[in-house]
């Protein structure tokens, strides 16, 4: 077999890989960039916690609906935005932080949202929504992929600014109660919604792995945030194409070989990235003259 | 008399247990005052109260003539991210927020502005550098210049020398005196009382409330200061409500 049969063939010979494809694209634009600032604001694991919150929103509208893409859609959306927006408030209200009220909503989330399916759906129902299953991507699910990630580009480069300033000093955009907390309410509604967008390919259980994955492996390649959204972006978008050549050829589960390669690139970046373990301790940095 | 702002009452803290007992008094516009006082007497927590970080429990904080907008605040270096991946440039152009906001462009006149920030406090080779790799002391610089971006009437420091070296102290003491020339009023949170008394011609003596407000010598004797260490009793969890004690 040629480099070119391996790689590149599956996407000739077969639409649903191309679909794949294009989904692990707008996943990559979409999730990378938000990623990068969930990690530097030390919100790492709330994007974790959020991914789980969505599930109840969409067992409810699997119950209603069925097995509609915008009902599931809006379910999950609606689901992590409150999620987000009681997160946020029950930390301002009480002596909770905020990770506290996300680890309590996360764990209250996931068991309600298995229980839901549960009653009226059976296992492949709730393995689609744990898991996904990016293989069986449709033109409806590939526009919403895409209209979400366009969505989230321009509401981020919208937002860039103060949450840039906010993630570098938390004081400076005034208090908890005023604007501040305004920025935050819409950063996590974004987050919200990219991880919605990942649920139908990748599932509630793996989405977010392609959310944080490239953008921590980032870290250890740039040194400012636009360049590790670029890098993360880019690590995101190579993660899917070896991930669903690899799920093709060895028939893998496409979603956990996607988020496997994206740890390999962790590995990788952790062990030789420019700020990597190996650089760090064992590299001959050499050092510029004064001045 | 003509102040910037006055303080009515006022009692700040968090759950309901105060920092600041029921202070009132006022900042002259123009003025240069020191707030000096035991750790735990309420210093940082007046000036995110003055700035409207934190609301009040009781009373008022009127700001005359100005906004919340018109105030410069230098933070704590602890309350930093300093591990952000952010350049040095980029830190001192967030003085432009006020100014520019979310979406406003950054203009010619804005990066020379910032430019000159950096110069004027000795920084002026270090704009892409990235701020992690700054020492504490050029941290500080960096957040002066920051300020001088900012171009506020007044400008609140707290604790803007804790672990800086002298020669930077030195460097800023000479920011903070032209900003007093210039008719800006500036309050700093400080702990060395000779450098209090050498440039703060006013100082606020602080212990959860005002021990004494006024002159520096006057309000820097040894009488208020015992009396000052004797008052930051430890967080007392079953301490009575306040019944308003005012005199």
């Amino acid at each position: 077999m040629t480099s070119y049969e391996y790689w590149v063939d599956p996407f000739v010979q077969f639409s649903f890989m191309r679909r794949a494809l294009v989904a692990c694209l707008a996943l990559s634009l979409g999730c990378g960039p938000v990623g990068v600032l969930l990690m530097l604001r030390r919100m790492s694991l709330m994007g974790d916690a959020l991914s789980h919150a969505i599930l109840p929103g969409v067992a409810i509208a699997f119950l209603l609906a069925g097995f509609s893409l915008p009902a599931m859609t809006l379910g999950g959306f609606v689901a992590g935005l409150l999620v987000a927006v009681l997160a946020g408030t029950l930390s301002r209200l009480t002596l909770l932080q905020e990770d506290a009220s996300f680890a309590a909503f996360q764990l209250v989330s996931l068991a309600a949202g298995v229980l839901i399916v549960s009653t009226k759906g059976g296992n492949v129902d709730l393995l689609h929504m744990l898991f996904g299953s990016v293989l069986a991507v449709d033109d409806q699910a590939l526009l919403l992929a895409a209209s979400i990630a366009s969505l989230s580009l321009v509401a981020l480069a919208l937002l860039y600014r103060p949450l840039i300033i906010d993630s570098f000093d938390p004081g400076y955009l005034g208090s908890q109660r005023g604007a501040k907390a305004l920025w935050q309410t819409l950063f996590l509604a974004l987050v919200a919604m990219d991880l919605v967008a990942g649920f139908h390919t990748l599932g509630a259980m793996m989405a977010v792995g392609i959310m944080m994955l490239p953008a921590i492996a980032a870290r250890f390649w740039a040194r400012d945030v636009w360049s590790l959204m670029a890098v993360a972006v880019l690590i995101a978008l190579l993660a899917g194409f070896i991930g669903l050549v690899l799920s093709f050829h060895y028939n893998l589960p496409s979603g956990p070989a996607i988020i496997l390669t994206a740890g390999f690139f962790y590995l990788l970046s952790l062990s030789f990235g420019p700020l990597g373990v190996v650089r760090a301790r064992f590299g001959t940095v050499g050092h510029h003259r004064k001045g | 008399m003509n102040p910037v702002i006055r303080l009515d009452n006022l009692t700040l803290g968090y759950e309901r247990h105060p920092a600041i007992h029921h202070l009132s008094g006022q900042i002259e516009r123009g003025s240069l005052t020191a707030v000096v006082g035991p750790n735990g007497a309420g210093k940082s927590t007046l000036l995110k109260g003055i700035k409207g970080l934190l609301p009040p429990l009781e009373g008022e904080i009127y700001l005359e003539g100005i906004g919340h907008g018109d105030l410069s605040l230098l933070p704590q270096q602890t309350e930093l991210e300093a591990n952000f991946p952010i350049s040095v440039w980029d830190a001192v152009l967030i003085g432009h927020w006020r100014r520019v906001g979310a979406w406003g462009g950054v203009s010619r006149t804005h990066r020379q502005q910032a430019q000159l920030a950096l110069e004027s406090v000795g920084l002026g080779g270090f704009a892409h550098r990235v701020v992690s790799t700054l020492s504490g002391g050029q941290r500080q610089r960096m957040l002066f210049a920051r300020i001088l971006v900012e171009d506020a009437p007044v400008i609140l420091l707290d604790e803007p020398f804790a672990a800086i070296d002298d020669r930077t102290v030195a460097d800023l003491l000479v920011l903070i005196s032209n900003w007093h020339q210039q008719g800006r009023t500036v309050v700093a949170v400080l702990h060395d009382l000779e450098q209090v008394r050498r440039h703060f011609p006013t100082t606020l003596l602080l212990a959860r409330r005002a021990l004494a407000w006024g002159a520096t010598a006057q309000v820097l004797t040894a009488d208020h200061w015992e009396q000052a260490r004797s008052m930051s009793e430890a967080w007392d969890n079953d301490a009575p409500l306040c019944q308003s004690e005012n005199p």
